[in-house]
């Protein structure tokens, strides 16, 4: 197992530019292999002499790290494919120095997920954090990416202070750090939710969970784009796996009930909250940005579920949901680094990733067209792809919720599920913006006629990926098996054999209560379309003539100008949800001579919480610089005082 | 006691009931307004009549058909007179918008059910499951009186809140002595009676109906 | 369970559905012609203008994609597969277990959001204007469809729609309490989602006020036919679900070959009613305005939920 990172990491000093990206590209496949066959096996564990003397690091392969590492392997053979082509472009110094990052990166992930002591888990999440922090300011000359850099530094770094804390309360003052020790650990329950607040937050801020979720929009289109992609793909899902690990195997066997319902209810905002402001963004990466945090949202709402299952002891339930969150998880990993890394393509042939400049793009660009066809449709929760199983089993799991023995909670189901399918329903909009204004319609500039489309390493990556959604709407049944080792281990039951006992059917529970089969509803809709066609052909004729589009008796009139911009395709949802977000608007009337028109759409949230915040610590930092006198003596009498008080207390 | 068929039956007209009390905050029109004013009323007869027949309350068909007489006919009759004379048909202005006073319903579907759960478990009749229903009909008819500008919404949101604790009282004990029910009855008519006195001196003082006139009435 | 006869039973109820539905249009538009005081053009006009499309020969706008000329055909095959999955005549059906009623929302949804894309893809003023609208509205009736399905799997205990309405045509009383507020909501969405009166107008094509019309105004001939027919299909669906669900009398039980023609005499005379009801409906009310129809989406929505909260009530 360690050769795999060792190689990882070995390999990203290596100067063979050319080589570098498809070698890791093959170690993301050993990967994906080794922890496919990684599932199947007992517990591996491993201890590094390495670290500071006395506290080597401890390695452990179990099924969940292996279920994520899959993920991890599964979405950066994609995305290393992909950047085998992307960077060729770059100067050859920052090319060298961004692969180095790139590969540190992936690795310290891989290190999060194998990690098997707390020491080691935050030193892997702080390198995680911070290579990271350098990919996204590849292009650290612009100020804006700059400052976007910095938010995301900054709530990177409150999230682990937040995780230092939980691993200390965790420890339960035996001072072994080991996991293992950390599991026997016997908690009250006034500390175990303490931790469990504190690893919401510390994970929350690197998910991007409600109020902490203000570096995602920033970031993701600062990166650049197949960083965006593992960023959102898979960094944010080690946050998923470190919440699963804390609270359903760290935390094993302490979880009220209030832990479910606040993670769903923070799932709920998250993802409603997501949805609305990606439903308005006119900037492609920052619209997937939002979308990420809806999944995001989703995916924590999954966990919720799982959580008020799991309390009380509804343990096929909770396999359940956890099934649902996990299939999620790798839903999202495919669909959104496919997405990401599509929209890089745009970004590289045209330069212009505000949506109101593109358009048209299927033609210049079929290849990724097409392949971006495929993630939208996946992320917008329709069958026969991998977006909609995941949402159906989740929506299954709700469906269960009447057996919650809790009178409150099963009357807030209902609720909490029309949420849910109200923000998955959103996610369809969304989508249908995102593709047809970037690539459906007429080009909205001149420029985009020489848009040229993906080389071949992309078409590589972008096809796998896509292949991924296919492979993973097409076929529950093959991956319900691997999850049901996590649900195993993690919620001790699993859907188990009634969910495969047919391969081509999908039946969570049982056949009577629900059965979905993917292949058969596309075979259904493939054969009446192929029926269809030739059947109108034979009976009728085939015949096709060209022309222009109708333009209401008004000839040489149309422009790709009238079609509707970002704006204008979001403006109902504007409207009905308006109270949701902060707008600046500037509409002079039809007098004003030189009429502008604006409209900025800001995040309520920054303005509540985030400036009262802003002023707060600079008040705090303007009473500390007082005593930055620049006086040598000053200091040294600061000094003097510490170690007095230190010696008073240690007296 | 009675066969599941007319409790559920009782349950299912108690759901329309609820259904109509909100169709009537959802409603803009006036006119509409009272049609569903006098639905409801129809509805609560007939829940009435079958609470009587499957317990044998010969007093609750009496009841009943009060209702009728004066929920259906008589008072749906003097609103729809008082529009005519007053010729106000126009539509309903609301302090809210309508999707959030939906929303703010819906929560209090929940708080009602919630607080009759327990309440309901103490009751014995047929139709025990119904009074969260009532409950929450009734503070659906009070969050219409609050979110309405206009006077006439208003009365026929006071009105419809009496349905909600009529059925209230039938579900939970078979209904109040015929003399207690006669008062209310008799209550209500005088006070839709003189609301409708009211209007028109209103309408003399102010030239509307809009109850924000009354506002310059207060001290200043 | 996958018996020959129960597949060719299948085949022949989804192919009846189909060529049924033009027909379920023409009446609704022949009850509105004689509510309005105006002689109508038959309940058979629907099937003459199909025919008349499918001869013409098809323009295309000159930047028209592959997936503008794909759109049409997956719209009727999705619609083929929704006509197949609810049951209509028979609660046995083999291809039932292939999709849920959470899977039949998503095949609306699929046919609905590539519809919408090609209505963008030529790239006028009007297809973006459709496609907008529909996704407005569909992102609100959604969501109100699957909470009225969540209210009859609350009762039945499964998503899967034959064990629903079996479930449901045993019941004691014709309409669980929480059913009626499904049934508003389940009407509110079938007028919304089959841009009918009040949310759209099928009859014009005025831009202030088309949904519907305004994306499919660059498909022409057949591909227009198409588009037609699956919209007819999607009404006939819809109300054939609206029959399962809330009054399932009738029905043919599972193997019960002898209950079949009953079963067909019921559901037109259901049809028939459903239809003239809706005729009436669309003749009383008038037009929303655009931004008063997510409104009325979200009262059905609300509805729906209210529905669910009322089982609770009386399991509680």
């Amino acid at each position: 197992m360690l050769g795999v990172v060792g190689a990882i990491a070995g390999k990203s000093t290596s100067w063979i530019q050319r080589l570098v990206f498809p070698s890791s590209a093959l170690t993301s496949l050993l990967l994906l292999v080794i922890s496919l066959l990684a599932l199947s096996q007992p517990v591996d564990t491993l201890v590094l002499p390495l670290g500071l003397p006395g506290l080597p690091f401890h390695l452990r392969l179990d099924d969940l790290s292996a279920f994520f590492l899959l993920l991890l392997g599964a979405a950066s053979l994609g995305v290393s494919l992909y950047s085998a082509g992307y960077f060729r472009a770059m100067e050859n110094a920052t090319r060298r120095l961004f692969c180095l990052e790139y590969h540190l990166f992936l690795a310290s992930m891989a290190l999060v997920m194998l990690a098997d002591d707390a020491y080691l888990f935050l030193v892997a999440w702080e390198s995680m954090a911070l290579s990271s922090y350098f990919l996204v300011t590849t292009d650290h000359k612009i100020p804006d990416i700059r400052r976007a850099g910095f938010i995301y530094l900054l709530i990177a770094h409150l999230g682990a202070l937040a995780l230092l804390l939980c691993f200390g309360i965790l420890q339960g003052g035996h001072g072994d750090y080991a996991f293992a020790a950390l599991r026997n650990a016997h908690l009250s329950s006034f500390w175990a939710t303490t931790a469990f607040l504190l690893a919401l937050f510390g994970f929350g801020a690197k998910a991007g969970l409600l109020p902490l979720h203000v570096w995602l929009p920033e970031a993701h289109p600062a990166a650049p784009s197949p960083v965006s992609a593992l960023m959102s793909g898979v960094m944010l899902k080690t946050a998923i796996y470190g919440l699963l690990r804390i609270t359903f195997d760290l935390l094993r066997g302490q979880q009220p009930w209030e832990w479910g319902a606040l993670a769903l209810g923070l799932g709920l905002l998250t993802a409603l909250f997501g949805v609305a402001y990606a439903a308005v963004q006119s900037d492609m990466k920052r619209l997937l940005a939002y979308s990420s945090i809806e999944n995001i949202g989703i995916l924590l709402v999954g966990i919720g579920l799982t959580l008020l299952f799991h309390t009380y002891r509804l343990n096929l339930l909770a396999a359940l949901s956890l099934a649902a969150t996990l299939y999620h998880s790798l839903n999202h990993a495919f669909f959104k680094s496919l997405l990401f890394l599509g929209v890089g393509s745009v970004l590289h042939a045209t330069g212009e990733r505000n949506l109101g400049k593109l358009g048209g793009l299927i033609h210049r660009m079929p290849w990724v067209a097409w392949t971006v066809l495929i993630g939208t449709l996946a992320i917008a929760g329709l069958p026969p792809l991998n977006g909609f199983i995941s949402e159906w089993l989740l929506l299954q799991a709700f469906l269960f919720s009447p057996r919650l023995p809790h009178p409150y909670l099963v009357m807030m189901m209902p609720v909490a599920s029309a949420a849910l399918v109200l923000a998955v329903a959103l996610a369809a909009y969304v989508m249908v913006k995102f593709y047809g204004i970037v690539f459906l319609g007429q080009p909205r500039e001149t420029k985009l006629a020489q848009a040229r489309d993906a080389g071949i390493w992309e078409r590589l990556g972008l096809g796998w990926l896509a292949a991924g959604c296919l492979f993973l709407g097409l076929a529950p049944a093959l991956v319900i098996p691997i999850l049901d080792y996590v649900t195993r281990f993690l919620v001790g039951d699993a859907l188990g054999s009634m969910a495969t006992h047919n391969w081509l059917f999908l039946t969570p529970v049982l056949p009577e209560r629900a059965s979905y089969s993917p292949l058969f509803f596309l075979g259904v809709i493939a054969s009446v379309v192929a029926l269809t066609f030739f059947a109108v052909r034979r009976m009728y004729h085939g015949r096709l003539r060209y022309s222009d589009p109708w333009d209401c008796g008004y000839p040489e009139t149309i422009q790709p100008r009238m079609q509707d911009t970002a704006e204008g395709f979001s403006q109902p949802i504007l409207r009905i949800f308006e109270p949701f977000f902060h707008i600046e608007r500037e509409q002079p009337d039809a007098s004003t001579p030189r009429p502008r028109y604006r409209e900025k759409i800001e995040d309520r949230l920054w303005r509540l919480l985030y400036r009262p915040l802003i002023r707060f610590t600079d008040r705090l930092s303007g009473g500390i610089t007082r005593l930055q006198h620049g006086r040598i003596h000053l200091y040294l009498l600061y000094s003097f005082l510490t170690l007095l008080a230190l010696l008073i207390f240690v007296r | 006691m009675a066969s599941p068929f007319l409790g559920d039956l009782i349950n299912l007209l108690a759901a329309l009931l609820l259904l109509i009390a909100f169709a009537m905050l959802a409603q803009r029109r006036v006119l509409s307004l009272i049609n569903l004013f006098a639905w409801q009323g129809l509805i609560l007869a007939a829940s009435t009549a079958v609470m009587a027949y499957s317990s044998h309350q010969h007093h609750l068909y009496y009841s009943a058909l009060l209702t009728v007489l004066l929920k259906v006919l008589f008072l749906p009759w003097l609103l729809h007179r008082l529009i005519r004379q007053l010729n106000v048909k126009w539509d309903v202005e609301t302090l809210i918008n309508i999707p959030t006073t939906m929303l703010t319903g819906l929560g209090l579907v929940v708080f009602a059910f919630n607080l009759a759960t327990p309440i309901s478990q103490l009751a014995t009749t047929v139709a025990k499951s119904t009074l969260g229903i009532a409950l929450a009909s009734v503070l659906l008819s009070f969050l219409m009186m609050i979110t309405r500008r206009k006077a006439i919404p208003q009365v026929i949101g006071f009105l419809a809140m009496e349905n909600g604790l009529f059925l209230a009282a039938t579900s939970a004990t078979y209904g109040m002595p015929m003399v207690v029910e006669l008062g209310i009855a008799l209550d209500v008519l005088v006070g839709a009676v003189i609301l409708g006195i009211f209007f028109f001196q209103i309408r003399e003082a102010f030239d509307s109906l809009d109850l924000k006139h009354m506002e310059q009435l207060r001290e200043k | 369970m996958n018996t020959w006869p129960d597949t060719l039973f299948q085949l022949i109820q989804s192919v009846l559905v189909v060529t049924l539905a033009p027909l379920l249009l023409g009446w609704i538009n022949q009850c509105r012609a004689w509510l309005q005081n105006r002689r109508g053009a038959g309940p058979l006009q629907p099937y003459r203008e199909l025919h008349k499309l499918f001869h013409k020969e098809v323009v295309l706008a000159h930047h028209a994609s592959a997936l503008f000329r794909m759109a049409p055909y997956i719209r009727f095959g999705s619609m083929w597969l929704a006509a197949a999955i609810v049951p209509v005549l028979a609660t046995d059906l083999p291809f039932s277990p292939a999709a849920d009623v959470i899977a039949l929302v998503g095949v609306f949804a699929f046919s609905r959001v590539f519809l919408a894309l090609a209505a963008m893809d030529v790239g006028t003023a009007f297809g973006s204007l459709g496609a907008r609208r529909e996704m407005l509205v569909s992102f609100l009736a959604e969501p109100a469809l699957l909470m009225v399905f969540f209210n009859a799997s609350l009762i039945s205990h499964s998503t899967q729609l034959t064990t629903i309405v079996e479930t449901l045509s045993h019941h004691t009383l014709m309409l669980h309490p929480s059913m009626a507020f499904a049934a508003a909501a389940f009407l509110m969405v079938l007028l919304a989602e089959n841009a009918r009166i009040p949310v759209d107008n099928p009859a014009t094509h005025l831009e202030l006020t088309m949904i519907h019309e305004a994306m499919t105004l660059e498909y022409s001939a057949r591909h227009l036919a198409l588009i037609e027919w699956s919209s007819h299909i999607k009404l006939m669906t819809y109300t054939t679900l609206g029959i399962a669900l809330f009054a399932p009398w009738g029905i043919a039980q599972a193997g019960d070959w002898r209950a079949v023609p009953l079963a067909v005499a019921a559901l037109l005379f259901k049809l028939g009613l459903a239809g003239a009801g809706l005729a009436l409906l669309e003749t009383l009310s008038a037009k929303l305005r655009l931004f008063r129809a997510p409104e009325f989406l979200g009262t059905a929505f609300l509805l729906a939920v209210l529905g669910l909260l009322t089982y609770f009530l009386r399991i509680s």
